[in-house]
């Protein structure tokens, strides 16, 4: 295929060509195509099928507000869909597919739907598919999914990387057209720390789609000087293909820049895309304009397009979809389609004008007072109807149709915080209204202004302004004499009595379904859109929402202004997920903590499981094991009958120092902790201002002012925010400091019958960690090893004698080796969190599970430690009649009556022989495991008054898994329930 | 969104925890005869105003103050931030 609709001219490289592939065709272009340009130099205008009715569709625009020619593109993994070919840009080897048609674009079986349009009118869905209801999920939703669609996802991990980063500026000039251009000269040369940053790859905006001069050079040389002069300003920073998406609180942006899109992939260590955020003092918007259509009989035929788009492929890509060509138009503007496009000799069968004092033609024929009302070809325009100013109906050949309804100042950023666009009649359009975001100022075309020269002024006069505003003395470039040609226009939106008309051609949304929508009650301009969902599409309606707010206006007999807006939300255009995840993918989504001992563990062939963002070994499998509870039941078995070491450094550790340190303590843990002696550790249980229990630790006294504290893993962040907060804000003038030291100890548990033997290997000589010198409770700072710092707690998880030595963290490595040597005589035991896990369930020692957020002391059978005698947080909410109800739930033990059978966490207790319900609920499981030491299974439970029903047969119920058997309630200290091991 | 926290200056929100109405500082006197239902109103009961907000911000990711932030809700303006520290003082707390 060879470039039959190529013009010439443009702004396109024509020394290199370069091919590229659309379905099964390779064709050529040039460098500054984008795939639609090139498509249409090539003789293709059908690009697409529609969203619903599978209508034969070619682009409508030449930006980004494109509705209709979305495309997948690349191949494999790559594969992006619903991608605009408007704004891809043409490289050498590019591959794209049309979407949503099968089986070809040419050919599509679904286009049936299109015969079948009566049907599918607004609230098609919403009619039909209303029963029965388990219908839609599995039956008509995967229908509607595959018939009515965009393009599809390769399913495969996307192979490119996308980076954030953060910008800061004086002033963000947002869009690089005439205004944006001398908004940033005037700027940049005021020396103001500028970012100017355009969606398209070239700058200049329109001034590259048109054929104004600009004083002696022509628009596009201007633009190219003026960015040549930018670019030797380093205070300013130029950002082309950068999207702004969205204007945010405090002058603060978000932009795409798309780093390597134009390219076939991204350069070695480069990304695809970075996600910007501008924190910006003030913020010029100059994002131009978009043409807006009229609504027509069969206006979505390939080949009719915006006229402002039309001049732009001609102008900038020397490209037109046909060599004949007509133009359907309200407003001046539109003979300037006509008028460029005869200049590249492309022929103009007819400018139809719904002016009856439509300026004469040059060179063409002027239909005044005309209206296109039908058009013809299937999968292309060749014909259109048209109606004259008499009535008498005519037919004209031509392949494609320029349409202008005027345009639409682009309001969208103006509209992301709490901006209302208001109605300008002069213009016949809306302008920005409202609040618009923090700092910003509208100028040139966004404003509403649409001349040349009022864009440069403007945009020249606003800079200025800022700069003064900010303290610089404001410099004003020279600005050439530019067009400054007042706006005439005459409002047309739709030919009445259409049909078939689109308004959202990529929601394909008719005239008929606004009208439907009026018919149907659908009064709120919202509710409008909800209904048809006119411009709910990925275009966001750019095109479509003017026009279908006259004609429910018109319908209505309201006012376009009393109809009201639809706002435009961020995105501006559709953006990839993973620029929003950037870097925080798969295991780099947050941080992965490891040990000091996570090494060694690695050695000896620990599993490792994920606690909060921490890795802590699960359990240690030795040769010839091989089911997790084999090595589990190991660890437990062997700790308990002689000496086993785990690593706690990952529960939370706060420092707490100062004259008020205990008093501290004792407003943040319901027990007493004024009267704890110093070497002594006691266990807390700190509470919610609602009395609901928080988390628990312990607390050891290292001086009269020093304490150490600590918390549950998980809870490491929110107890020490919780802790600053009654610090600062409840307890002011208390002298106390507290820091985060968890990262600042490796810290172990040495626990078993020997943990003391073993110890007295490592901590030296002239600390006497005797049962008498060191008693149970005790804690101390001593030094191990000769010489090195460390702190002792004589504290117990499990259960057993126990100790927990902590060094400082570089010696975490070294210190488990040399308690792993220590120990060997001992025949040592390394366990994880799972042997640690039972260990605290044969115990009855509560955890997360037990402490998950609706239970209290009382409920964890502490009821008893919340001190009445003083002042705690929650101990007031804590008395509440409702916590303390007769029947609330106690924390018992349960083993089951046939000791074969599993106790599964998450099982129901019932009363026997009471109907299984929520009504008759006894209570919950809440943790559970198999113990070793008994030989079968145990668990903890909530049980309601279960402090009192001792020996009580109850039925568990867990009808998830099946389970349904006889449980006895029992006491939860499974083992040593007098505590003897603990004080050994 | 930016604060302007009172020793360093404009942070990024994202650097903070919110936690909400600064009513919070204000903790009913636990001995006080009706202590309960002060205590109910205080845990429960928020005014939800449309327009300036006191609320409590943490600075997680920075120096750990905790701030009370005078927030517009209707537009986010920020009209006022001190240490919660110094307002908790002002308003009667100690120890």
């Amino acid at each position: 295929m060879t470039q039959v609709n190529r013009l010439a001219g443009g702004l396109i490289d024509r020394s290199r060509t370069i091919s590229f592939r659309f379905d099964d065709k390779w064709m050529k272009g040039h460098p500054g195509d984008t795939l639609a340009s090139a498509l249409l130099a090539n003789g293709v205008r059908l690009m697409g099928r529609s969203f619903k009715y599978h209508r034969p569709r070619g682009p409508l625009s030449a930006g980004s507000e494109e509705p209709n020619a979305i495309v997948e593109l690349r191949d494999g993994a790559r594969r992006e869909p619903n991608t605009r070919a408007t704004t891809a840009e043409l490289f050498d080897g590019l591959t794209a597919q049309s979407q949503n048609r099968w089986p070809s674009l040419a050919f599509d079986a679904l286009a049936i739907n299109d015969r079948l349009s009566n049907f599918f009118a607004a609230g098609f869905y919403y009619k039909t598919f209303m029963w029965p209801a388990a219908f839609w999920e599995k039956l008509y939703e995967p229908i509607i999914r595959r018939a009515a669609g965009l393009g599809s996802l390769s399913l495969q991990a996307d192979p490119d990387s996308y980076d954030k980063g953060y910008l800061h500026c004086d002033l963000l000039i947002i869009g690089a057209g005439p205004a944006g251009l001398a908004a940033a000269l005037t700027a940049g040369e005021s020396g103001l720390n500028v970012i100017l940053a355009d969606e398209d790859s070239l700058p200049g905006g329109r001034l590259n789609a048109e054929t104004f001069g600009l004083g002696q050079q022509s628009g596009s040389d201007w633009a190219a000087e003026a960015t040549e002069r930018l670019a030797a300003l380093p205070n300013v920073r130029l950002m082309t293909r950068t999207t702004v998406l969205g204007a945010f609180d405090h002058g603060i942006y978000g932009a795409l820049e798309r780093v390597s899109d134009h390219l076939p992939v991204p350069p070695e260590g480069k990304p695809r895309q970075i996600l910007w955020r501008i924190y910006s003092r003030r913020a010029i918007l100059a994002a131009g304009a978009t043409e807006r259509p009229i609504v027509f009989e069969n206006n979505d035929r390939p080949g009719i397009m915006l006229a402002g788009s039309l001049r732009a492929y001609a102008n900038r890509w020397a490209a037109t979809p046909a060599p004949e060509i007509a133009v359907f138009t309200n407003n001046d503007d539109g003979h300037r389609t006509a008028q460029d496009l005869k200049a590249k000799g492309v022929t103009v069968a007819a400018v139809i004008d719904t002016r009856p004092d439509a300026p004469k033609g040059n060179g063409y024929e002027v239909i005044a007072g005309g209206t296109v009302t039908n058009t013809s070809g299937r999968l292309g325009l060749t014909k259109i109807e048209v109606t004259d100013a008499r009535g008498t109906r005519r037919t004209i050949r031509c392949g494609a149709l320029g349409v202008s309804g005027g345009w639409n100042p682009n309001v969208s950023l103006t509209c992301h915080q709490r901006g209302r666009p208001t109605w300008d009649a002069d213009i016949h359009a809306f302008v920005p209204g409202g609040t618009l975001p923090e700092g910003m100022v509208v100028v040139g075309a966004a404003n509403g202004r649409f001349s040349n020269h009022t864009a440069l002024t403007s945009g020249a006069d606003a800079a200025a302004q800022i700069a003064t505003e900010l303290g610089h003395s404001a410099t004003r470039p020279d600005l050439p004499q530019a067009e400054d040609t007042p706006l005439a226009l005459t409002p047309f939106w739709h030919v009445k009595g259409a049909k078939r008309a689109w308004v959202d051609q990529q929601n394909d949304v008719t005239a008929k379904d606004v009208k439907l929508a009026h018919q149907e009650n659908f009064v709120s301009v919202e509710h409008l859109k909800r209904y048809t969902t006119l411009g709910m599409a990925t275009d966001q309606g750019k095109t479509s929402n003017t026009a279908g707010l006259a004609i429910m206006a018109e319908v209505a007999g309201k006012s376009i202004p009393e109809v009201g807006t639809t706002m435009f939300r961020p995105p501006y255009t559709p953006t990839a997920i993973g620029a929003f995840a950037g870097r925080a993918r798969g295991k780099d989504f947050r941080p992965t903590r490891k040990t000091l001992s996570h090494f060694w563990a690695e050695e000896q062939g620990a599993v490792f499981v994920e606690v909060g963002m921490w890795l802590r070994a699960q359990w240690f499998p030795r040769a010839g094991e091989t089911h997790w509870r084999q090595s589990v039941d190991r660890e437990v078995l062997q700790t308990r009958r002689s000496v086993g070491i785990c690593d706690v450094t990952t529960l939370g550790k706060i420092d707490v120092q100062g004259a008020d340190a205990a008093a501290f303590l004792n407003k943040i843990y319901c027990n007493a902790f004024a009267k704890l002696p110093v070497g002594r550790v006691r266990y807390g249980l700190m509470l919610r201002e609602d009395g609901i229990a928080m988390d628990d630790g312990t607390a050891a006294r290292l001086a009269e002012d020093h304490f150490v504290v600590t918390t549950t893993t998980a809870n490491a962040v929110t107890v020490y925010r919780h802790m600053e907060f009654v610090r600062q804000c409840l307890c002011p003038d208390m002298d106390v400091q507290l820091i985060s030291t968890t990262e600042a100890w490796a810290q172990y548990s040495v626990a078993g019958p020997n943990a003391r033997k073993l110890l007295q290997k490592v901590v030296d000589p002239e600390f006497d960690i005797s049962n008498e010198g060191f008693p149970y409770m005790a804690c101390g700072e001593i030094t191990v090893c000769g010489g090195l710092p460390a702190r002792l707690f004589r504290i117990s998880f499990s259960g057993e004698l126990a100790y927990e030595i902590a060094v400082p963290t570089r010696y975490g490595d070294a210190m488990i080796r040399r308690l792993m040597e220590a120990g060997r005589e001992f025949d040592v035991v390394a366990y994880g969190t799972e042997a640690l896990g039972v260990m605290r369930i044969e115990k009855g020692h509560a955890a997360g599970n037990e402490l998950n957020g609706t239970t209290t002391a009382l409920n964890l059978g502490m009821g008893k430690i919340v001190s009445a005698n003083k002042d705690s947080i929650g101990a007031v909410l804590s008395r509440r009649e409702g916590l303390n109800a007769p029947d609330a739930l106690r924390l018992v033990g349960l083993r089951p009556v046939d000791r074969s059978k599993p106790v599964p966490a998450g099982a129901h207790l019932m009363t026997r022989g009471s109907p299984v319900d929520a009504a008759h609920d006894q209570g919950y499981v809440t943790s559970a495991c198999y113990s070793p030491n008994l030989g079968h299974s145990i668990a903890l439970a909530f049980l309601k008054s279960g402090d009192t029903r001792m020996g009580e047969i109850l039925r568990l119920v867990s009808p998830l898994t099946g389970v349904e058997h006889d449980v006895e309630v029992v006491s939860a200290h499974f083992v040593d329930p007098e505590g003897e091991r603990l004080r050994a | 969104m930016l604060i302007n926290h009172p020793l360093l200056g404009p942070r990024d929100a994202s650097e903070f925890v919110y936690k909400g109405d600064a009513a919070l500082i204000n903790r009913p006197d636990p001995d006080a005869p009706d202590a309960l239902e002060q205590f109910i109103d205080y845990g429960y009961l928020r005014d939800n105003p449309a327009g300036a907000h006191r609320e409590l911000w943490f600075h997680e990711q920075g120096d750990r103050s905790w701030l009370v932030v005078t927030r517009n809700t209707l537009t986010h303006e920020i009209t006022s931030v001190e240490l919660a520290r110094d307002v908790a003082r002002r308003e009667g707390r100690s120890k």
